[in-house]
């Protein structure tokens, strides 16, 4: 087994187990109002820290991604597709990088 | 791309991405193969990088279908990523498993199927177009966080402090980017869950 194969099932095998102890282990629903309310919140907790500000260093240049960020929050906010969403900002991110 | 320049061979590239889905865990992963480091430091990386999956998958075994058996979870639980986490959490009925595999199969399709073209091509994108598309998944996330924040006052705010805390993470450059997201999320979805429970109803619709 060479040292590569090595690192790769570790990679897997860590990987994998971290997403599949909680789906496996907590089959029934949890009733402590506190950590349902916390798991209800989580998947935004998790999306707006990811989003930002990496978002912002997405597109190389800082004000082209910033013009793509702005534009993705106007479309967001009036309710477009996430395709369409994603695809105007990186849009705008392109047009803008020719300018600056 | 980054692991052809490192030299390590595209059929193994191709493998860690089918087997890993997992972008930054994946990044820090060839660094530490080109540096030869050891393989505690790599499993204590990717535990400390992934962590975040299993908050995701917490909140999503939550939300799972209860029908779903013990085989079908595990199979689910492989395609839990940043972004088919993003799609499955923001449907509010039970994630079934016909539902998740369905959305799984594409994106680790094309997730491996990018990490062998990327290996092939490396560099034939313009890098204004590939700079470009770099954008794509946070507006995504944009697209999936919004719309709720319009609606409730309480996810908005969860956003933003998640959000504002992340930046202000940044500074602290010895905190790694793995533990920035997990801090942000514990602390944002606590003080969420702390200034405004939600009612047993709403939990799970």
């Amino acid at each position: 087994m060479t040292r590569l194969t090595g690192y790769m099932i570790i990679m897997a095998l860590v990987t994998y187990a971290i997403r599949a102890i909680p789906m496996l282990f907590f089959r029934k629903k949890i009733e402590s109002p506190f950590i349902q309310s916390f798991l209800y919140y989580v998947p935004y907790a998790v999306l707006g820290a990811m989003t930002f500000p990496a978002i912002f260093t997405s597109g190389n240049a800082l004000i082209p991604s910033c013009i793509g960020c702005i534009a993705a929050i106007i479309l967001a906010y009036r309710e477009k597709s996430l395709l369409t969403v994603a695809l105007a900002a990186s849009f705008f991110v392109f047009v803008s990088s020719l300018f600056f | 791309m980054m692991a052809s320049s490192q030299g390590i061979p595209l059929w193994a590239a191709g493998l860690i991405s089918l087997t890993n889905l997992t972008s930054a865990g994946q990044f820090a992963a060839l660094g530490i193969i080109a540096s030869a480091g050891s393989m505690i430091e790599m499993a204590l990386t990717q535990f400390v990088i992934n962590l975040r999956y299993f908050l995701m998958s917490l909140s999503l075994s939550q939300k799972a279908d209860e029908k779903m058996n013990l085989p079908q979870r595990a199979v689910v639980s492989f395609g839990i990523t940043d972004e088919i986490f993003a799609v499955a959490s923001s449907r509010y009925n039970g994630v079934g498993f016909q539902y998740m595999t369905a959305l799984m199969i594409l994106p680790i399709l094309g997730w491996t199927a990018g990490t062998l073209l990327g290996g092939i091509t490396s560099s034939i994108l313009p890098s204004r177009v590939s700079d470009a598309l770099g954008i794509m998944i946070y507006g995504m996330f944009l697209a999936i966080i919004i719309p709720p924040s319009k609606k409730s006052r309480p996810i908005l705010w969860v956003c933003m402090i998640a959000a504002f805390l992340s930046c202000l993470l940044q500074w602290f450059s010895f905190i790694g980017q793995g533990f920035v997201i997990i801090l942000c999320t514990l602390v944002a979805a606590s003080l969420g869950a702390w200034l405004f429970p939600v009612k047993k109803e709403k939990a799970h619709d």
